[in-house]
């Protein structure tokens, strides 16, 4: 038996359990070490200085110190207390301090740790220049002067997404986080993940603001508003909206937006359940057609899309040519209202995402009357709308969804988590319709947090190998893999971490929380009377009515490097 | 990528040095050496060659003093503004350096790429100062006649 070790944090005795710095377990024993620049998925970099313990041995970042046995380690000391006020005043000392009009007013750690150390006053002057915003991004907006240089979003960018748009440029009290040759983000390799806004401690990197412009929408009688609501959303407002973690409000979203304004509200999940049935013919055919070298992407996440585009240009060809399900229920939405002769329509989407307001802005998905979508709004700007309108969410009396689009299947909801896309496609292939094989599906390695998971499926003669990646670096790691001659039929690729639940547009979770968020997705499956895709009643109408004839024109999609890449 | 700009500067560097990102900083040493700044066309195809995002090699090239974004005179001349030079009028030196050739701390190098004028914290021969050297070679005792002087037997050399 391997002897238990222990050290002691402010005189208790902890044991040690393979953690990776004293950091995690003095947070483990509760006690809320400060940091900015620690995040339990990056890479450890030691420069906000927050964290700094005191042991015998003098001053160390508890981040960057792994445990020993015998460690005397004090948290809360007069000098630490001195230090941590020291580092919080000169921070602030060229920091915009407009937090009322900040973005990121009230989820802000800047503002949360000088509340927390008590800073009323910053005794050096205000160096901050004028604000220079960086607003050429659909998705993101950055603000240099609310930048605290710890680094966050360039690791996040480098070391998880793979995307490295953004960097440190200059050296000294010139140092900022630029893109090459500091060009706008938008003309950068960036593509609108928004996780950089995610990790963002401060409002130097914000979700771009559309709620004006829906507000404005909204108040415009001779327009009606329809609404599409994202799986992840669902599950992603917790605590702000007095919810429990993970908790799922779609009935309670769907009162919301109807309070706010809103003429119809449907589900993400009804257009997911066409996405499944398009993009499961896709794959038969292709394997019909024998042997291909490379895997069938998923294009559901318009991240991932655009990475493909800016990266691998070449593998577009391999890119399903079905939309995502926010722009096929578009499509179909715009369709029945130009059929019903309705007056103008105007089609907004609440995602999980930053960079469906990219995708909603390509031309692919742009009509004679304008954008399908014509306005995507995060989750953080959903929650913004709620408050403004006064409504107290929690006490909201859930909502279905409208018809005529009301009917969605289990399917459909899980897509909002790494692995959901292909748990819902391989519901639609496998041949054995029981509950049992429904539920063995479950296990065969399509669930779970992993950045990259595999399984290989039975279907016919063949085995289907398919890839579930979550995170663009891994996405890039996988492609390399094929690359050196791996092989796979089918691969389910979503840019944020953990997938959808976890985007750019969320409020910022923890691990435990995104697990939360993820569990709720599954039991919102659990307890759907449909779970297949194909079972949807709606399905069987919209392809004998609305869609007959229609299918290419309003499912699919051709992106321009597509043509003759394969 | 640039369709005009010729590679095979940087292709001959990679050859030499090869494409580990731990060879970024000699990588761009070598091809500033050759063109005398780092050409704005070498961050895609290095971006690509080395798999560093160009961002990640901007931010190389912008925390070294030494790298140089913008295109150099034909002549550098490194005026020396260490402790030493500084205190024996180096000051002088580079204002009248400047007045002669039209420049600025901000305006270094003159619009016919014929001359780059900056300062350097020390060149490390306290003894000669004050000292500036003109592409590496070193120029001991200046004076801003010296300096004048200098530019003109140059401006012969262009």
């Amino acid at each position: 038996m391997v002897k238990q070790e222990f050290l002691t944090i402010d005189g208790i005795p902890v044991a040690i359990e393979g953690e990776k710095n004293i950091l995690e377990l003095i947070r483990k024993v509760g006690i809320k070490l400060p940091t900015f620049c620690y995040h339990s998925e990056l890479s450890i970099y030691g420069a906000c200085r927050m964290c700094m313990v005191e042991t015998p041995r003098g001053m160390e970042a508890a981040c960057s110190t792994p445990p020993k046995a015998g460690m005397d380690i004090r948290t809360n000391t007069e000098r630490l207390r001195k230090y941590r006020k020291m580092i919080l005043e000169l921070l602030l000392a060229n920091h915009c301090r407009d937090c009322t009009t900040c973005g990121n007013n009230g989820s802000c750690k800047l503002q949360d740790l000088a509340m927390r150390f008590g800073i009323d006053r910053v005794r050096f002057p205000n160096t901050a220049a004028e604000p220079k915003l960086d607003e050429s991004s659909v998705s993101i907006v950055r603000d240099q002067n609310k930048c605290i240089l710890c680094g966050d979003c360039v690791r996040m960018c480098n070391e998880v997404q793979n995307v490295g748009a953004i960097d440190f440029a200059h050296r000294g009290a010139k140092m900022t986080i630029s893109t090459a040759f500091e060009v706008p983000i938008a003309e950068s390799p960036c593509v609108g993940c928004g996780q950089c806004a995610a990790v963002c401690p401060t409002g130097a990197i914000v979700v771009k603001n559309d709620t004006a412009r829906v507000w404005a929408l909204l108040d415009d009688p001779d327009v009606k508003v329809t609404a599409q609501i994202a799986p992840a959303v669902r599950v992603g407002l917790g605590k702000e909206m007095g919810m429990e973690p993970g908790e799922n409000a779609i009935g309670k979203l769907v009162a919301a937006l109807k309070h706010m304004g809103f003429d119809e509200v449907y589900d993400t999940s009804t257009g997911a359940d066409l996405t499944v049935l398009e993009e499961s013919n896709e794959l038969l055919r292709r394997l019909e057609e024998g042997e291909h070298d490379w895997p069938l992407f998923t294009s559901c996440c318009p991240a991932w899309v655009q990475f493909c585009e800016k990266n691998y240009p070449e593998l577009m060809g391999n890119v399903s040519t079905c939309k995502s399900p926010m722009e096929m229920f578009a499509a179909v939405i715009r369709e029945n209202n130009r059929t019903a002769g309705r007056r103008k329509a105007v089609h907004v989407a609440i995602m999980p995402c930053t960079a469906k307001k990219f995708e909603a802005a390509r031309s692919e998905f742009c009509s004679g009357e304008g954008q399908d979508v014509e306005y995507v709004l995060t989750t953080q700007e959903l929650i913004r709308m709620v408050k403004e309108s006064g409504v107290v969410f929690s006490e909201l009396v859930p909502e279905a969804v409208d018809m005529p689009f009301a009917y969605k299947t289990g399917a459909g909801v899980i897509f909002g988590v790494t692995g959901g896309v292909t748990e819902a496609v391989l519901r639609r292939l496998a041949s054995d319709k029981s509950a049992t094989a429904l539920k063995t599906l479950a296990f065969q390695g399509v669930r779970g947090l992993e950045g990259v998971k595999e399984t290989t499926v039975p279907y016919g003669e063949r085995n289907l190998r398919i890839a579930i990646v979550s995170g663009l670096g891994n996405a890039s790691a996988l492609i390399e893999r094929i690359r050196g001659g791996e092989h796979y039929d089918f691969v389910e690729v979503m840019a944020c971490p953990n997938g959808c639940i976890s985007g750019g547009g969320q409020p910022f979770a923890h691990a435990e929380e995104q697990a939360e968020r993820s569990e709720g997705l599954y039991k919102a499956d659990q307890v759907s009377r449909i779970k297949r895709s194909e079972e949807n009643p709606l399905m069987m109408e919209l392809y004998g009515g609305l869609l007959k004839g229609k299918v290419h024109e309003l499912l699919h999609v051709e992106y321009p490097l597509a043509k003759g890449a394969e | 990528m640039s369709q005009s700009f010729d590679y095979s500067v940087v292709d001959g560097v990679l050859a030499e040095l090869g494409t580990g990102e731990s060879a970024v900083i000699s990588i761009l040493q070598h091809i500033q050496e050759h063109y005398r700044y780092l050409p704005r066309e070498i961050f895609p195809y290095l971006s690509k060659k080395l798999g560093v995002s160009q961002a990640r090699i901007y931010s190389v090239a912008t925390f070294y003093e030494n790298f140089a974004l913008e295109p150099k005179g034909k002549f550098v001349i490194k005026v020396c503004d260490g402790t030493a030079c500084h205190v024996r009028k180096s000051v002088p030196i580079l204002e009248r350096l400047r007045k002669e050739l039209g420049l600025t701390e901000k305006k270094r190098t003159t619009d016919d790429l014929g001359f780059t004028v900056e300062t350097v914290s020390c060149l490390g021969a306290c003894g000669l100062a004050p000292v500036l050297t003109v592409n590496d070679k070193v120029y001991p005792g200046m004076t801003p006649d010296k300096a004048a002087a200098l530019i003109e037997e140059l401006k012969g050399e262009l």
